[in-house]
């Protein structure tokens, strides 16, 4: 992907990313996630209907790359079933870890394929997927 | 100044990071290298050659931590893993036999986690309460501002000599000669002082004192609790097991050595404590004195470059000490410290371990800059020219 336009969507997202802000409501599922090895420290909700995720929100103080990333798993995840959700999730953390994916599942989520050049930057790359493992687990535990 | 002393400095870099941990001149890598590569051996059991020669740079480091800091006898000094380990001994191994429910601790909001958890631990275990005396609006903590806090019911201030984001030097003289006419133990944590100024335990009234050997050019996993006399003869070993032991026996009868011996069990970091010797001896032969002006210089010229850019925000310009905390504006702090990573300028994002200082500051995260005898101007320089470019920040890091 041309270097630009990469830096445009991270930016997008970080700038003005989606449904940022938490709600009151109990019917969504709550996690907070602190990256270990730096000072990330994001809060996830999310809204589970029918087997579908109809909505996930966040806030808090993160870095560009861990903010931007939430965004664009947000606008991908919405809709999704959940195990449509795992398997995108598997291959995005595939994709940051250096292993096989595929990249019609990522969307936008592709302009992070080149972040492990920044060993420094993979965990904040892999904050959401924390959260929404963390959550999608509690989900499954809960039956 | 003395740059040269530092290999790592051979690399393109340049460190402003000190404050997390310190370089480490070639004389104190060599102290370590000699002890494994020449006499390595136990300490207090050998008595071949190579053990004498280990023994007596062990035992003899006292005596240099002693002159070092000012005490009244080397028995005084205890060698630790490092200053968290030393707060974690006062906590548990003395005041939670003499400090009963309702007594007060005065600690500040700036102190760093180790002058924190382990009195809110003990505070659960015991009932005593936690006190934070008030930071004036620098954030840094006035005398008065001690002097208003204590009550008939304070027993402890705990604080650190110098903190580790704001940088601010308490006056511990002052505040030391207060805990004596008002019976109050005072514990000072030196981790951020003891390496870059002169501390004198007697003349601050100090009744425990608490450092780090890597924040002070020696290696990891060795610190020091220095207490007074009296005071170490009643605390409890944390610790129990081979060498602080007189003896034991099958009816569960047992005696302890005497101080410091006793809170020294097991194999103690031989090899990290003669490094800390060389490390204190090292800053000796340049005086921290001249250490201490050299930072401050470093810091006003920073400060002074850093005012004329119009995105700095600056948190503690006035401090007396080489730690400057900082962001740029609409910036997150990890953001930044990458971008300074890019042209090899090391520095600290984050919270820095003073996790209830964002209820004073109003913010959470910020860059810390601090320095160390080996920071040049050069080094200032080129911060100061990276962070005038800073806006095209994201270009660069993303």
């Amino acid at each position: 992907m041309d270097s630009n336009l990469r830096r445009e969507i991270i930016m997008d997202n970080y700038q003005d990313p989606m449904n940022r802000g938490l709600i009151e409501d109990d019917s969504y599922l709550k996690v907070n996630t602190n990256s270990e090895s730096c000072i990330d420290n994001l809060d996830y909700m999310m809204k589970i209907d029918n087997g579908k995720i109809i909505d996930i929100r966040f806030d808090g103080e993160a870095c560009a790359i861990s903010t931007s990333a939430t965004s664009i798993m947000i606008r991908n995840l919405i809709g999704k079933s959940i195990e449509e959700a795992k398997i995108l999730l598997n291959n995005y953390k595939n994709m940051i870890n250096e292993k096989e994916y595929d990249e019609e599942l990522l969307g936008e989520l592709i302009v992070y394929d080149e972040i492990y050049k920044q060993p420094n930057r993979k965990n904040c790359a892999l904050l959401p997927t924390v959260a929404l493992d963390k959550m999608i687990g509690e989900l499954e535990k809960n039956g | 100044m003395n740059r040269e002393d530092f290999v790592m400095l051979d690399q393109d870099i340049v460190y402003f990071d000190n404050g997390a941990t310190t370089l480490k001149p070639k004389r104190v890598v060599d102290s370590l290298v000699n002890y494994y590569t020449k006499h390595t051996s136990n300490i207090h059991r050998g008595d071949y050659d190579a053990a004498v020669v280990t023994n007596d740079l062990y035992d003899s480091t006292r005596e240099v931590v002693k002159n070092f800091i000012n005490c009244n006898d080397s028995n005084e000094v205890i060698f630790t893993c490092g200053t968290t380990m030393s707060i974690n001994m006062i906590v548990f191994g003395f005041m939670k036999k003499h400090l009963h429910k309702g007594d007060e601790v005065l600690l500040t909001k700036s102190e760093h986690a180790s002058n924190v958890l382990p009195w809110i631990r003990l505070s659960e275990e015991i009932g005593i309460v936690i006190k934070y005396m008030d930071l004036d609006d620098d954030y840094s903590l006035s005398v008065d501002s001690v002097k208003k806090s204590i009550t008939d019911k304070t027993k402890v201030i705990s604080i650190a000599h110098v903190t580790n984001v704001i940088g601010d030097v308490r006056d511990i003289e002052s505040i030391g000669k207060i805990c004596m006419e008002n019976n109050i133990y005072f514990c000072v944590d030196g981790a951020q002082s003891v390496p870059h100024m002169k501390v004198d335990f007697i003349k601050s009234n100090i009744d425990f004192l608490s450092f780090s050997g890597h924040k002070m050019c020696g290696p990891t996993g060795v610190g020091v609790l220095v207490g007074k006399s009296n005071l170490l003869s009643e605390m409890d070993t944390l610790f129990y097991g081979g060498g602080m032991n007189q003896f034991f026996e099958e009816d569960g009868s047992y005696e302890l050595k005497e101080v410091p011996v006793k809170f020294e069990a097991g194999t103690p970091p031989i090899a990290e404590v003669i490094g800390l010797r060389e490390a204190i001896l090292y800053l000796e032969s340049i005086g921290l004195d001249k250490i201490h002006e050299h930072e401050m210089n470093l810091k006003k010229k920073l400060v002074s470059e850093l005012e004329k850019i119009d995105n700095i925000i600056l948190y503690n310009k006035n401090s007396d000490s080489g730690i400057l905390s900082f962001n740029i504006d609409g910036v997150f702090a990890q953001d930044s410290s990458i971008y300074l990573n890019h042209y090899n300028i090391y520095v600290r994002a984050g919270n820095h371990c003073a996790k209830l200082l964002k209820d004073v500051m109003g913010v959470k995260n910020t860059v810390r800059v601090s320095m160390y005898l080996y920071n040049s101007l050069e080094d200032v320089e080129k911060l100061v020219d990276v962070l005038k470019n800073s806006k095209d920040i994201f270009k660069i890091i993303l």
